[in-house]
């Protein structure tokens, strides 16, 4: 398995409060990868610190065969891009606005909008499908399509690696599947994706790649084929369920257990 | 959003914005020039302009250079460095309350002052010293309580509001120590007030603007508009998140510090000049730019009207100020509780 960017021996925290030990972990190249795990498990931790928002108290992790921490941050933010589960559009923004600032790790203060930063731009804008709404205000929008506008600002940061961060949280579920197929089309162009979702079936059907975690541990990884099995999820999640082929993809579909009649 | 673009070079601007920094900007020194012809010894705004050029009548150059040049250009440096510094802090903080007047650094100005004064009987200038030493002081405080990662958003304003607490009480137990001759002129500091200053008084401040305003406006205002997106965002974007909000941060407090040795804390000009700014200019953003040149039309203003309005009886500078910026922080929170964003 080729990897471009991986981690050994990591431990990973808030101040004093260690959220994951002596971890390993590995994003192969061109996978979608999703990270899945209880509320709590570190999963959302991990993501920050491969994209460097965290430095991990020990252990090193390794981008393109040099440390993450050595890489200078612009040339980072040209490699590596991010959707914060945290973002806040600032009062008053323009959609285009918005996705424009995805190209600020090309800018400089007498390159602030140079022809390619235009082609980008709208590029991002129509493959998210947030073209038509370019001159709205954000504020305006609704919650699935916020989470495309900030998708096409990721994307017009132009890296090859992309690392979402609850990227479906608070969407509706037909938004919620919007926000995968987008993410499917990303990682089809050749993209390497890594996103931390809460739902499990999600994870198993867009997933390349699943990583499972539980109290800052790795628990399994490999094909949601392989990896989803009623013993995994009651493992991680502690629920009994069965786990069928879903019908519209074949993909591992968890079907959790009825509350036992009389 | 406009843009020009020759060769390499591509610059991005809002016209309104521009108009309206140009005008801020006019406005500032148009009220400056009236501000120096009016009074008892009135020259018209041509005769102005010709004494600041250098063929002027002798008499006339001594008044307009000796004693109200110094005067106007105190309130035009004063208001400049409140009005980017409170730029700085509400972008910083995402709070239109995040202002050096809210989170500690004028009342940390007052209490270095009355200490000067009440403490070791000081002299203006020492005074202006212990404005400088109590407003980093504070801001020190505060950095060193909120912490690494905490130096933004609610905590900050929370924090400062527990130091401007508890330095109230500090200062009212200075002035009550103090000698009664002590403590009216440690008031009419704490008012912050204009009236005689002269190039002494505002020199640091001049040289601190001169080296921060192009510090701040080139080298930080892209990486502050990206940090308006949150930390991670802008971290995702390659902004050096830490480093650029204590670059910022040392720059607000140096510039609110020096501008309270000049002046005394004047008040509510760092609150309101980059809110009404933003509203003037309709833009996104931090507007360090746009809420420079309004304070700085703001507080010439003030000045003005505190020396013209009422004839006969001057009013400090930060006395008008207070009534003005009060009763506009009474309106914002009135309507920004109407639109649920505050």
């Amino acid at each position: 398995m080729n990897t471009r960017l991986h981690g050994t021996g990591l431990t990973l925290g808030y101040d004093r409060r260690v959220i994951a030990e002596d971890l390993d972990v590995a994003v192969p190249d061109g996978s979608f990868t999703v990270i899945v795990g209880p509320n709590a498990c570190g999963k959302s931790t991990l993501l920050r610190a491969l994209a460097r928002v965290l430095r991990p108290k020990a252990g090193e992790l390794v981008l393109d065969g040099a440390a993450l921490a050595t890489w200078p941050a612009r040339r980072l933010a040209r490699t590596l891009g991010l959707l914060a589960q945290s973002s806040i559009a600032p009062d008053g923004i323009t959609v285009a606005d918005l996705v424009a600032r995805g190209r600020y790790p090309h800018q400089g203060l007498l390159r602030q909008w140079s022809a390619e930063d235009e082609r980008v731009v709208a590029g991002s804008m129509a493959a998210t499908g947030v073209a038509d709404l370019a001159g709205r205000e954000v504020d305006e929008l609704s919650g699935g399509q916020r989470q495309r506008v900030w998708i096409a600002m990721a994307l017009a940061q132009q890296t090859p690696i992309l690392l979402l961060d609850e990227p479906t949280t608070y969407l509706d579920i037909a938004h919620q599947i919007e926000v995968l197929d987008l993410c499917a089309a990303l990682h089809e162009q050749g993209r390497t994706v890594v996103a931390v979702l809460h739902d499990l079936n999600h994870a198993a059907r867009y997933a390349t790649h699943l990583i499972a975690m539980r109290g800052g541990r790795i628990v399994a990884e490999g094909a949601p084929g392989e990896v989803v099995t009623a013993a995994l999820v009651r493992e991680v999640f502690g629920l009994a369920c069965r786990v069928i082929d879903d019908p519209e993809t074949g993909t591992p579909l968890v079907v959790p257990a009825a509350r036992r009649r009389a | 959003m406009s843009f020009v673009r020759t060769g390499g070079v591509s610059l991005r601007y809002r016209p309104r914005a521009i108009v309206c920094t140009a005008l801020l900007a006019v406005a500032a020194v148009a009220l400056a020039v009236v501000m120096i012809g009016s009074g008892e010894f009135r020259l018209t705004p041509a005769e102005v302009l010709r004494t600041l050029a250098g063929d002027g009548a002798p008499a006339d150059a001594f008044i307009v250079r000796q004693i109200r040049l110094p005067r106007a250009a105190a309130a035009l440096a004063v208001g400049a460095a409140l009005g980017l510094a409170g730029a700085i802090f509400q972008s910083l903080t995402r709070n239109p309350l995040g202002s050096p007047d809210f989170i500690g650094l004028s009342s940390g100005a007052a209490t270095g002052v009355l200490a000067a004064i009440v403490l070791f009987g000081a002299g203006s200038a020492a005074a202006a010293g212990g404005a400088v030493a109590g407003a980093l002081a504070a801001g020190a405080l505060i950095y060193a309580l909120t912490g690494r990662h905490g130096a933004h958003g609610q905590r900050l304003v929370l924090v400062g509001v527990g130091i401007t607490a508890i330095l109230t009480g500090v200062n009212g137990y200075l002035l009550t120590e103090a000698r009664i001759e002590d403590a009216a002129r440690a008031v009419l500091w704490l008012t912050g007030s204009l009236d005689g200053r002269d190039w002494a008084d505002t020199g640091p401040l001049l040289a601190a603007l001169a080296v921060l305003v192009p510090a701040v406006l080139l080298g930080c205002a892209r990486p502050l508009r990206m940090l308006e997106m949150g930390d991670d965002a802008a971290h995702g974007l390659g902004v050096p998140v830490g480093r650029v909000r204590v670059a910022l941060l040392a720059a607000a407090v140096l510039l609110v510090a020096l501008a309270a040795a000049a002046a005394g804390p004047v008040a509510f000009v760092a609150l309101t000049a980059p809110q009404l700014a933003r509203r003037l200019t309709r833009t996104p953003g931090p507007n360090l730019l746009p809420s420079l040149c309004m304070g700085a039309a703001l507080l010439t203003a003030a000045d003005l009207l505190g020396q013209r309005a009422f004839p006969g009886h001057q009013l400090p500078a930060g006395v008008v100020t207070g009534l003005v910026g009060g009763g506009y922080l009474i309106w914002l929170l009135i309507t920004q509780r109407r639109t649920g964003r505050l």
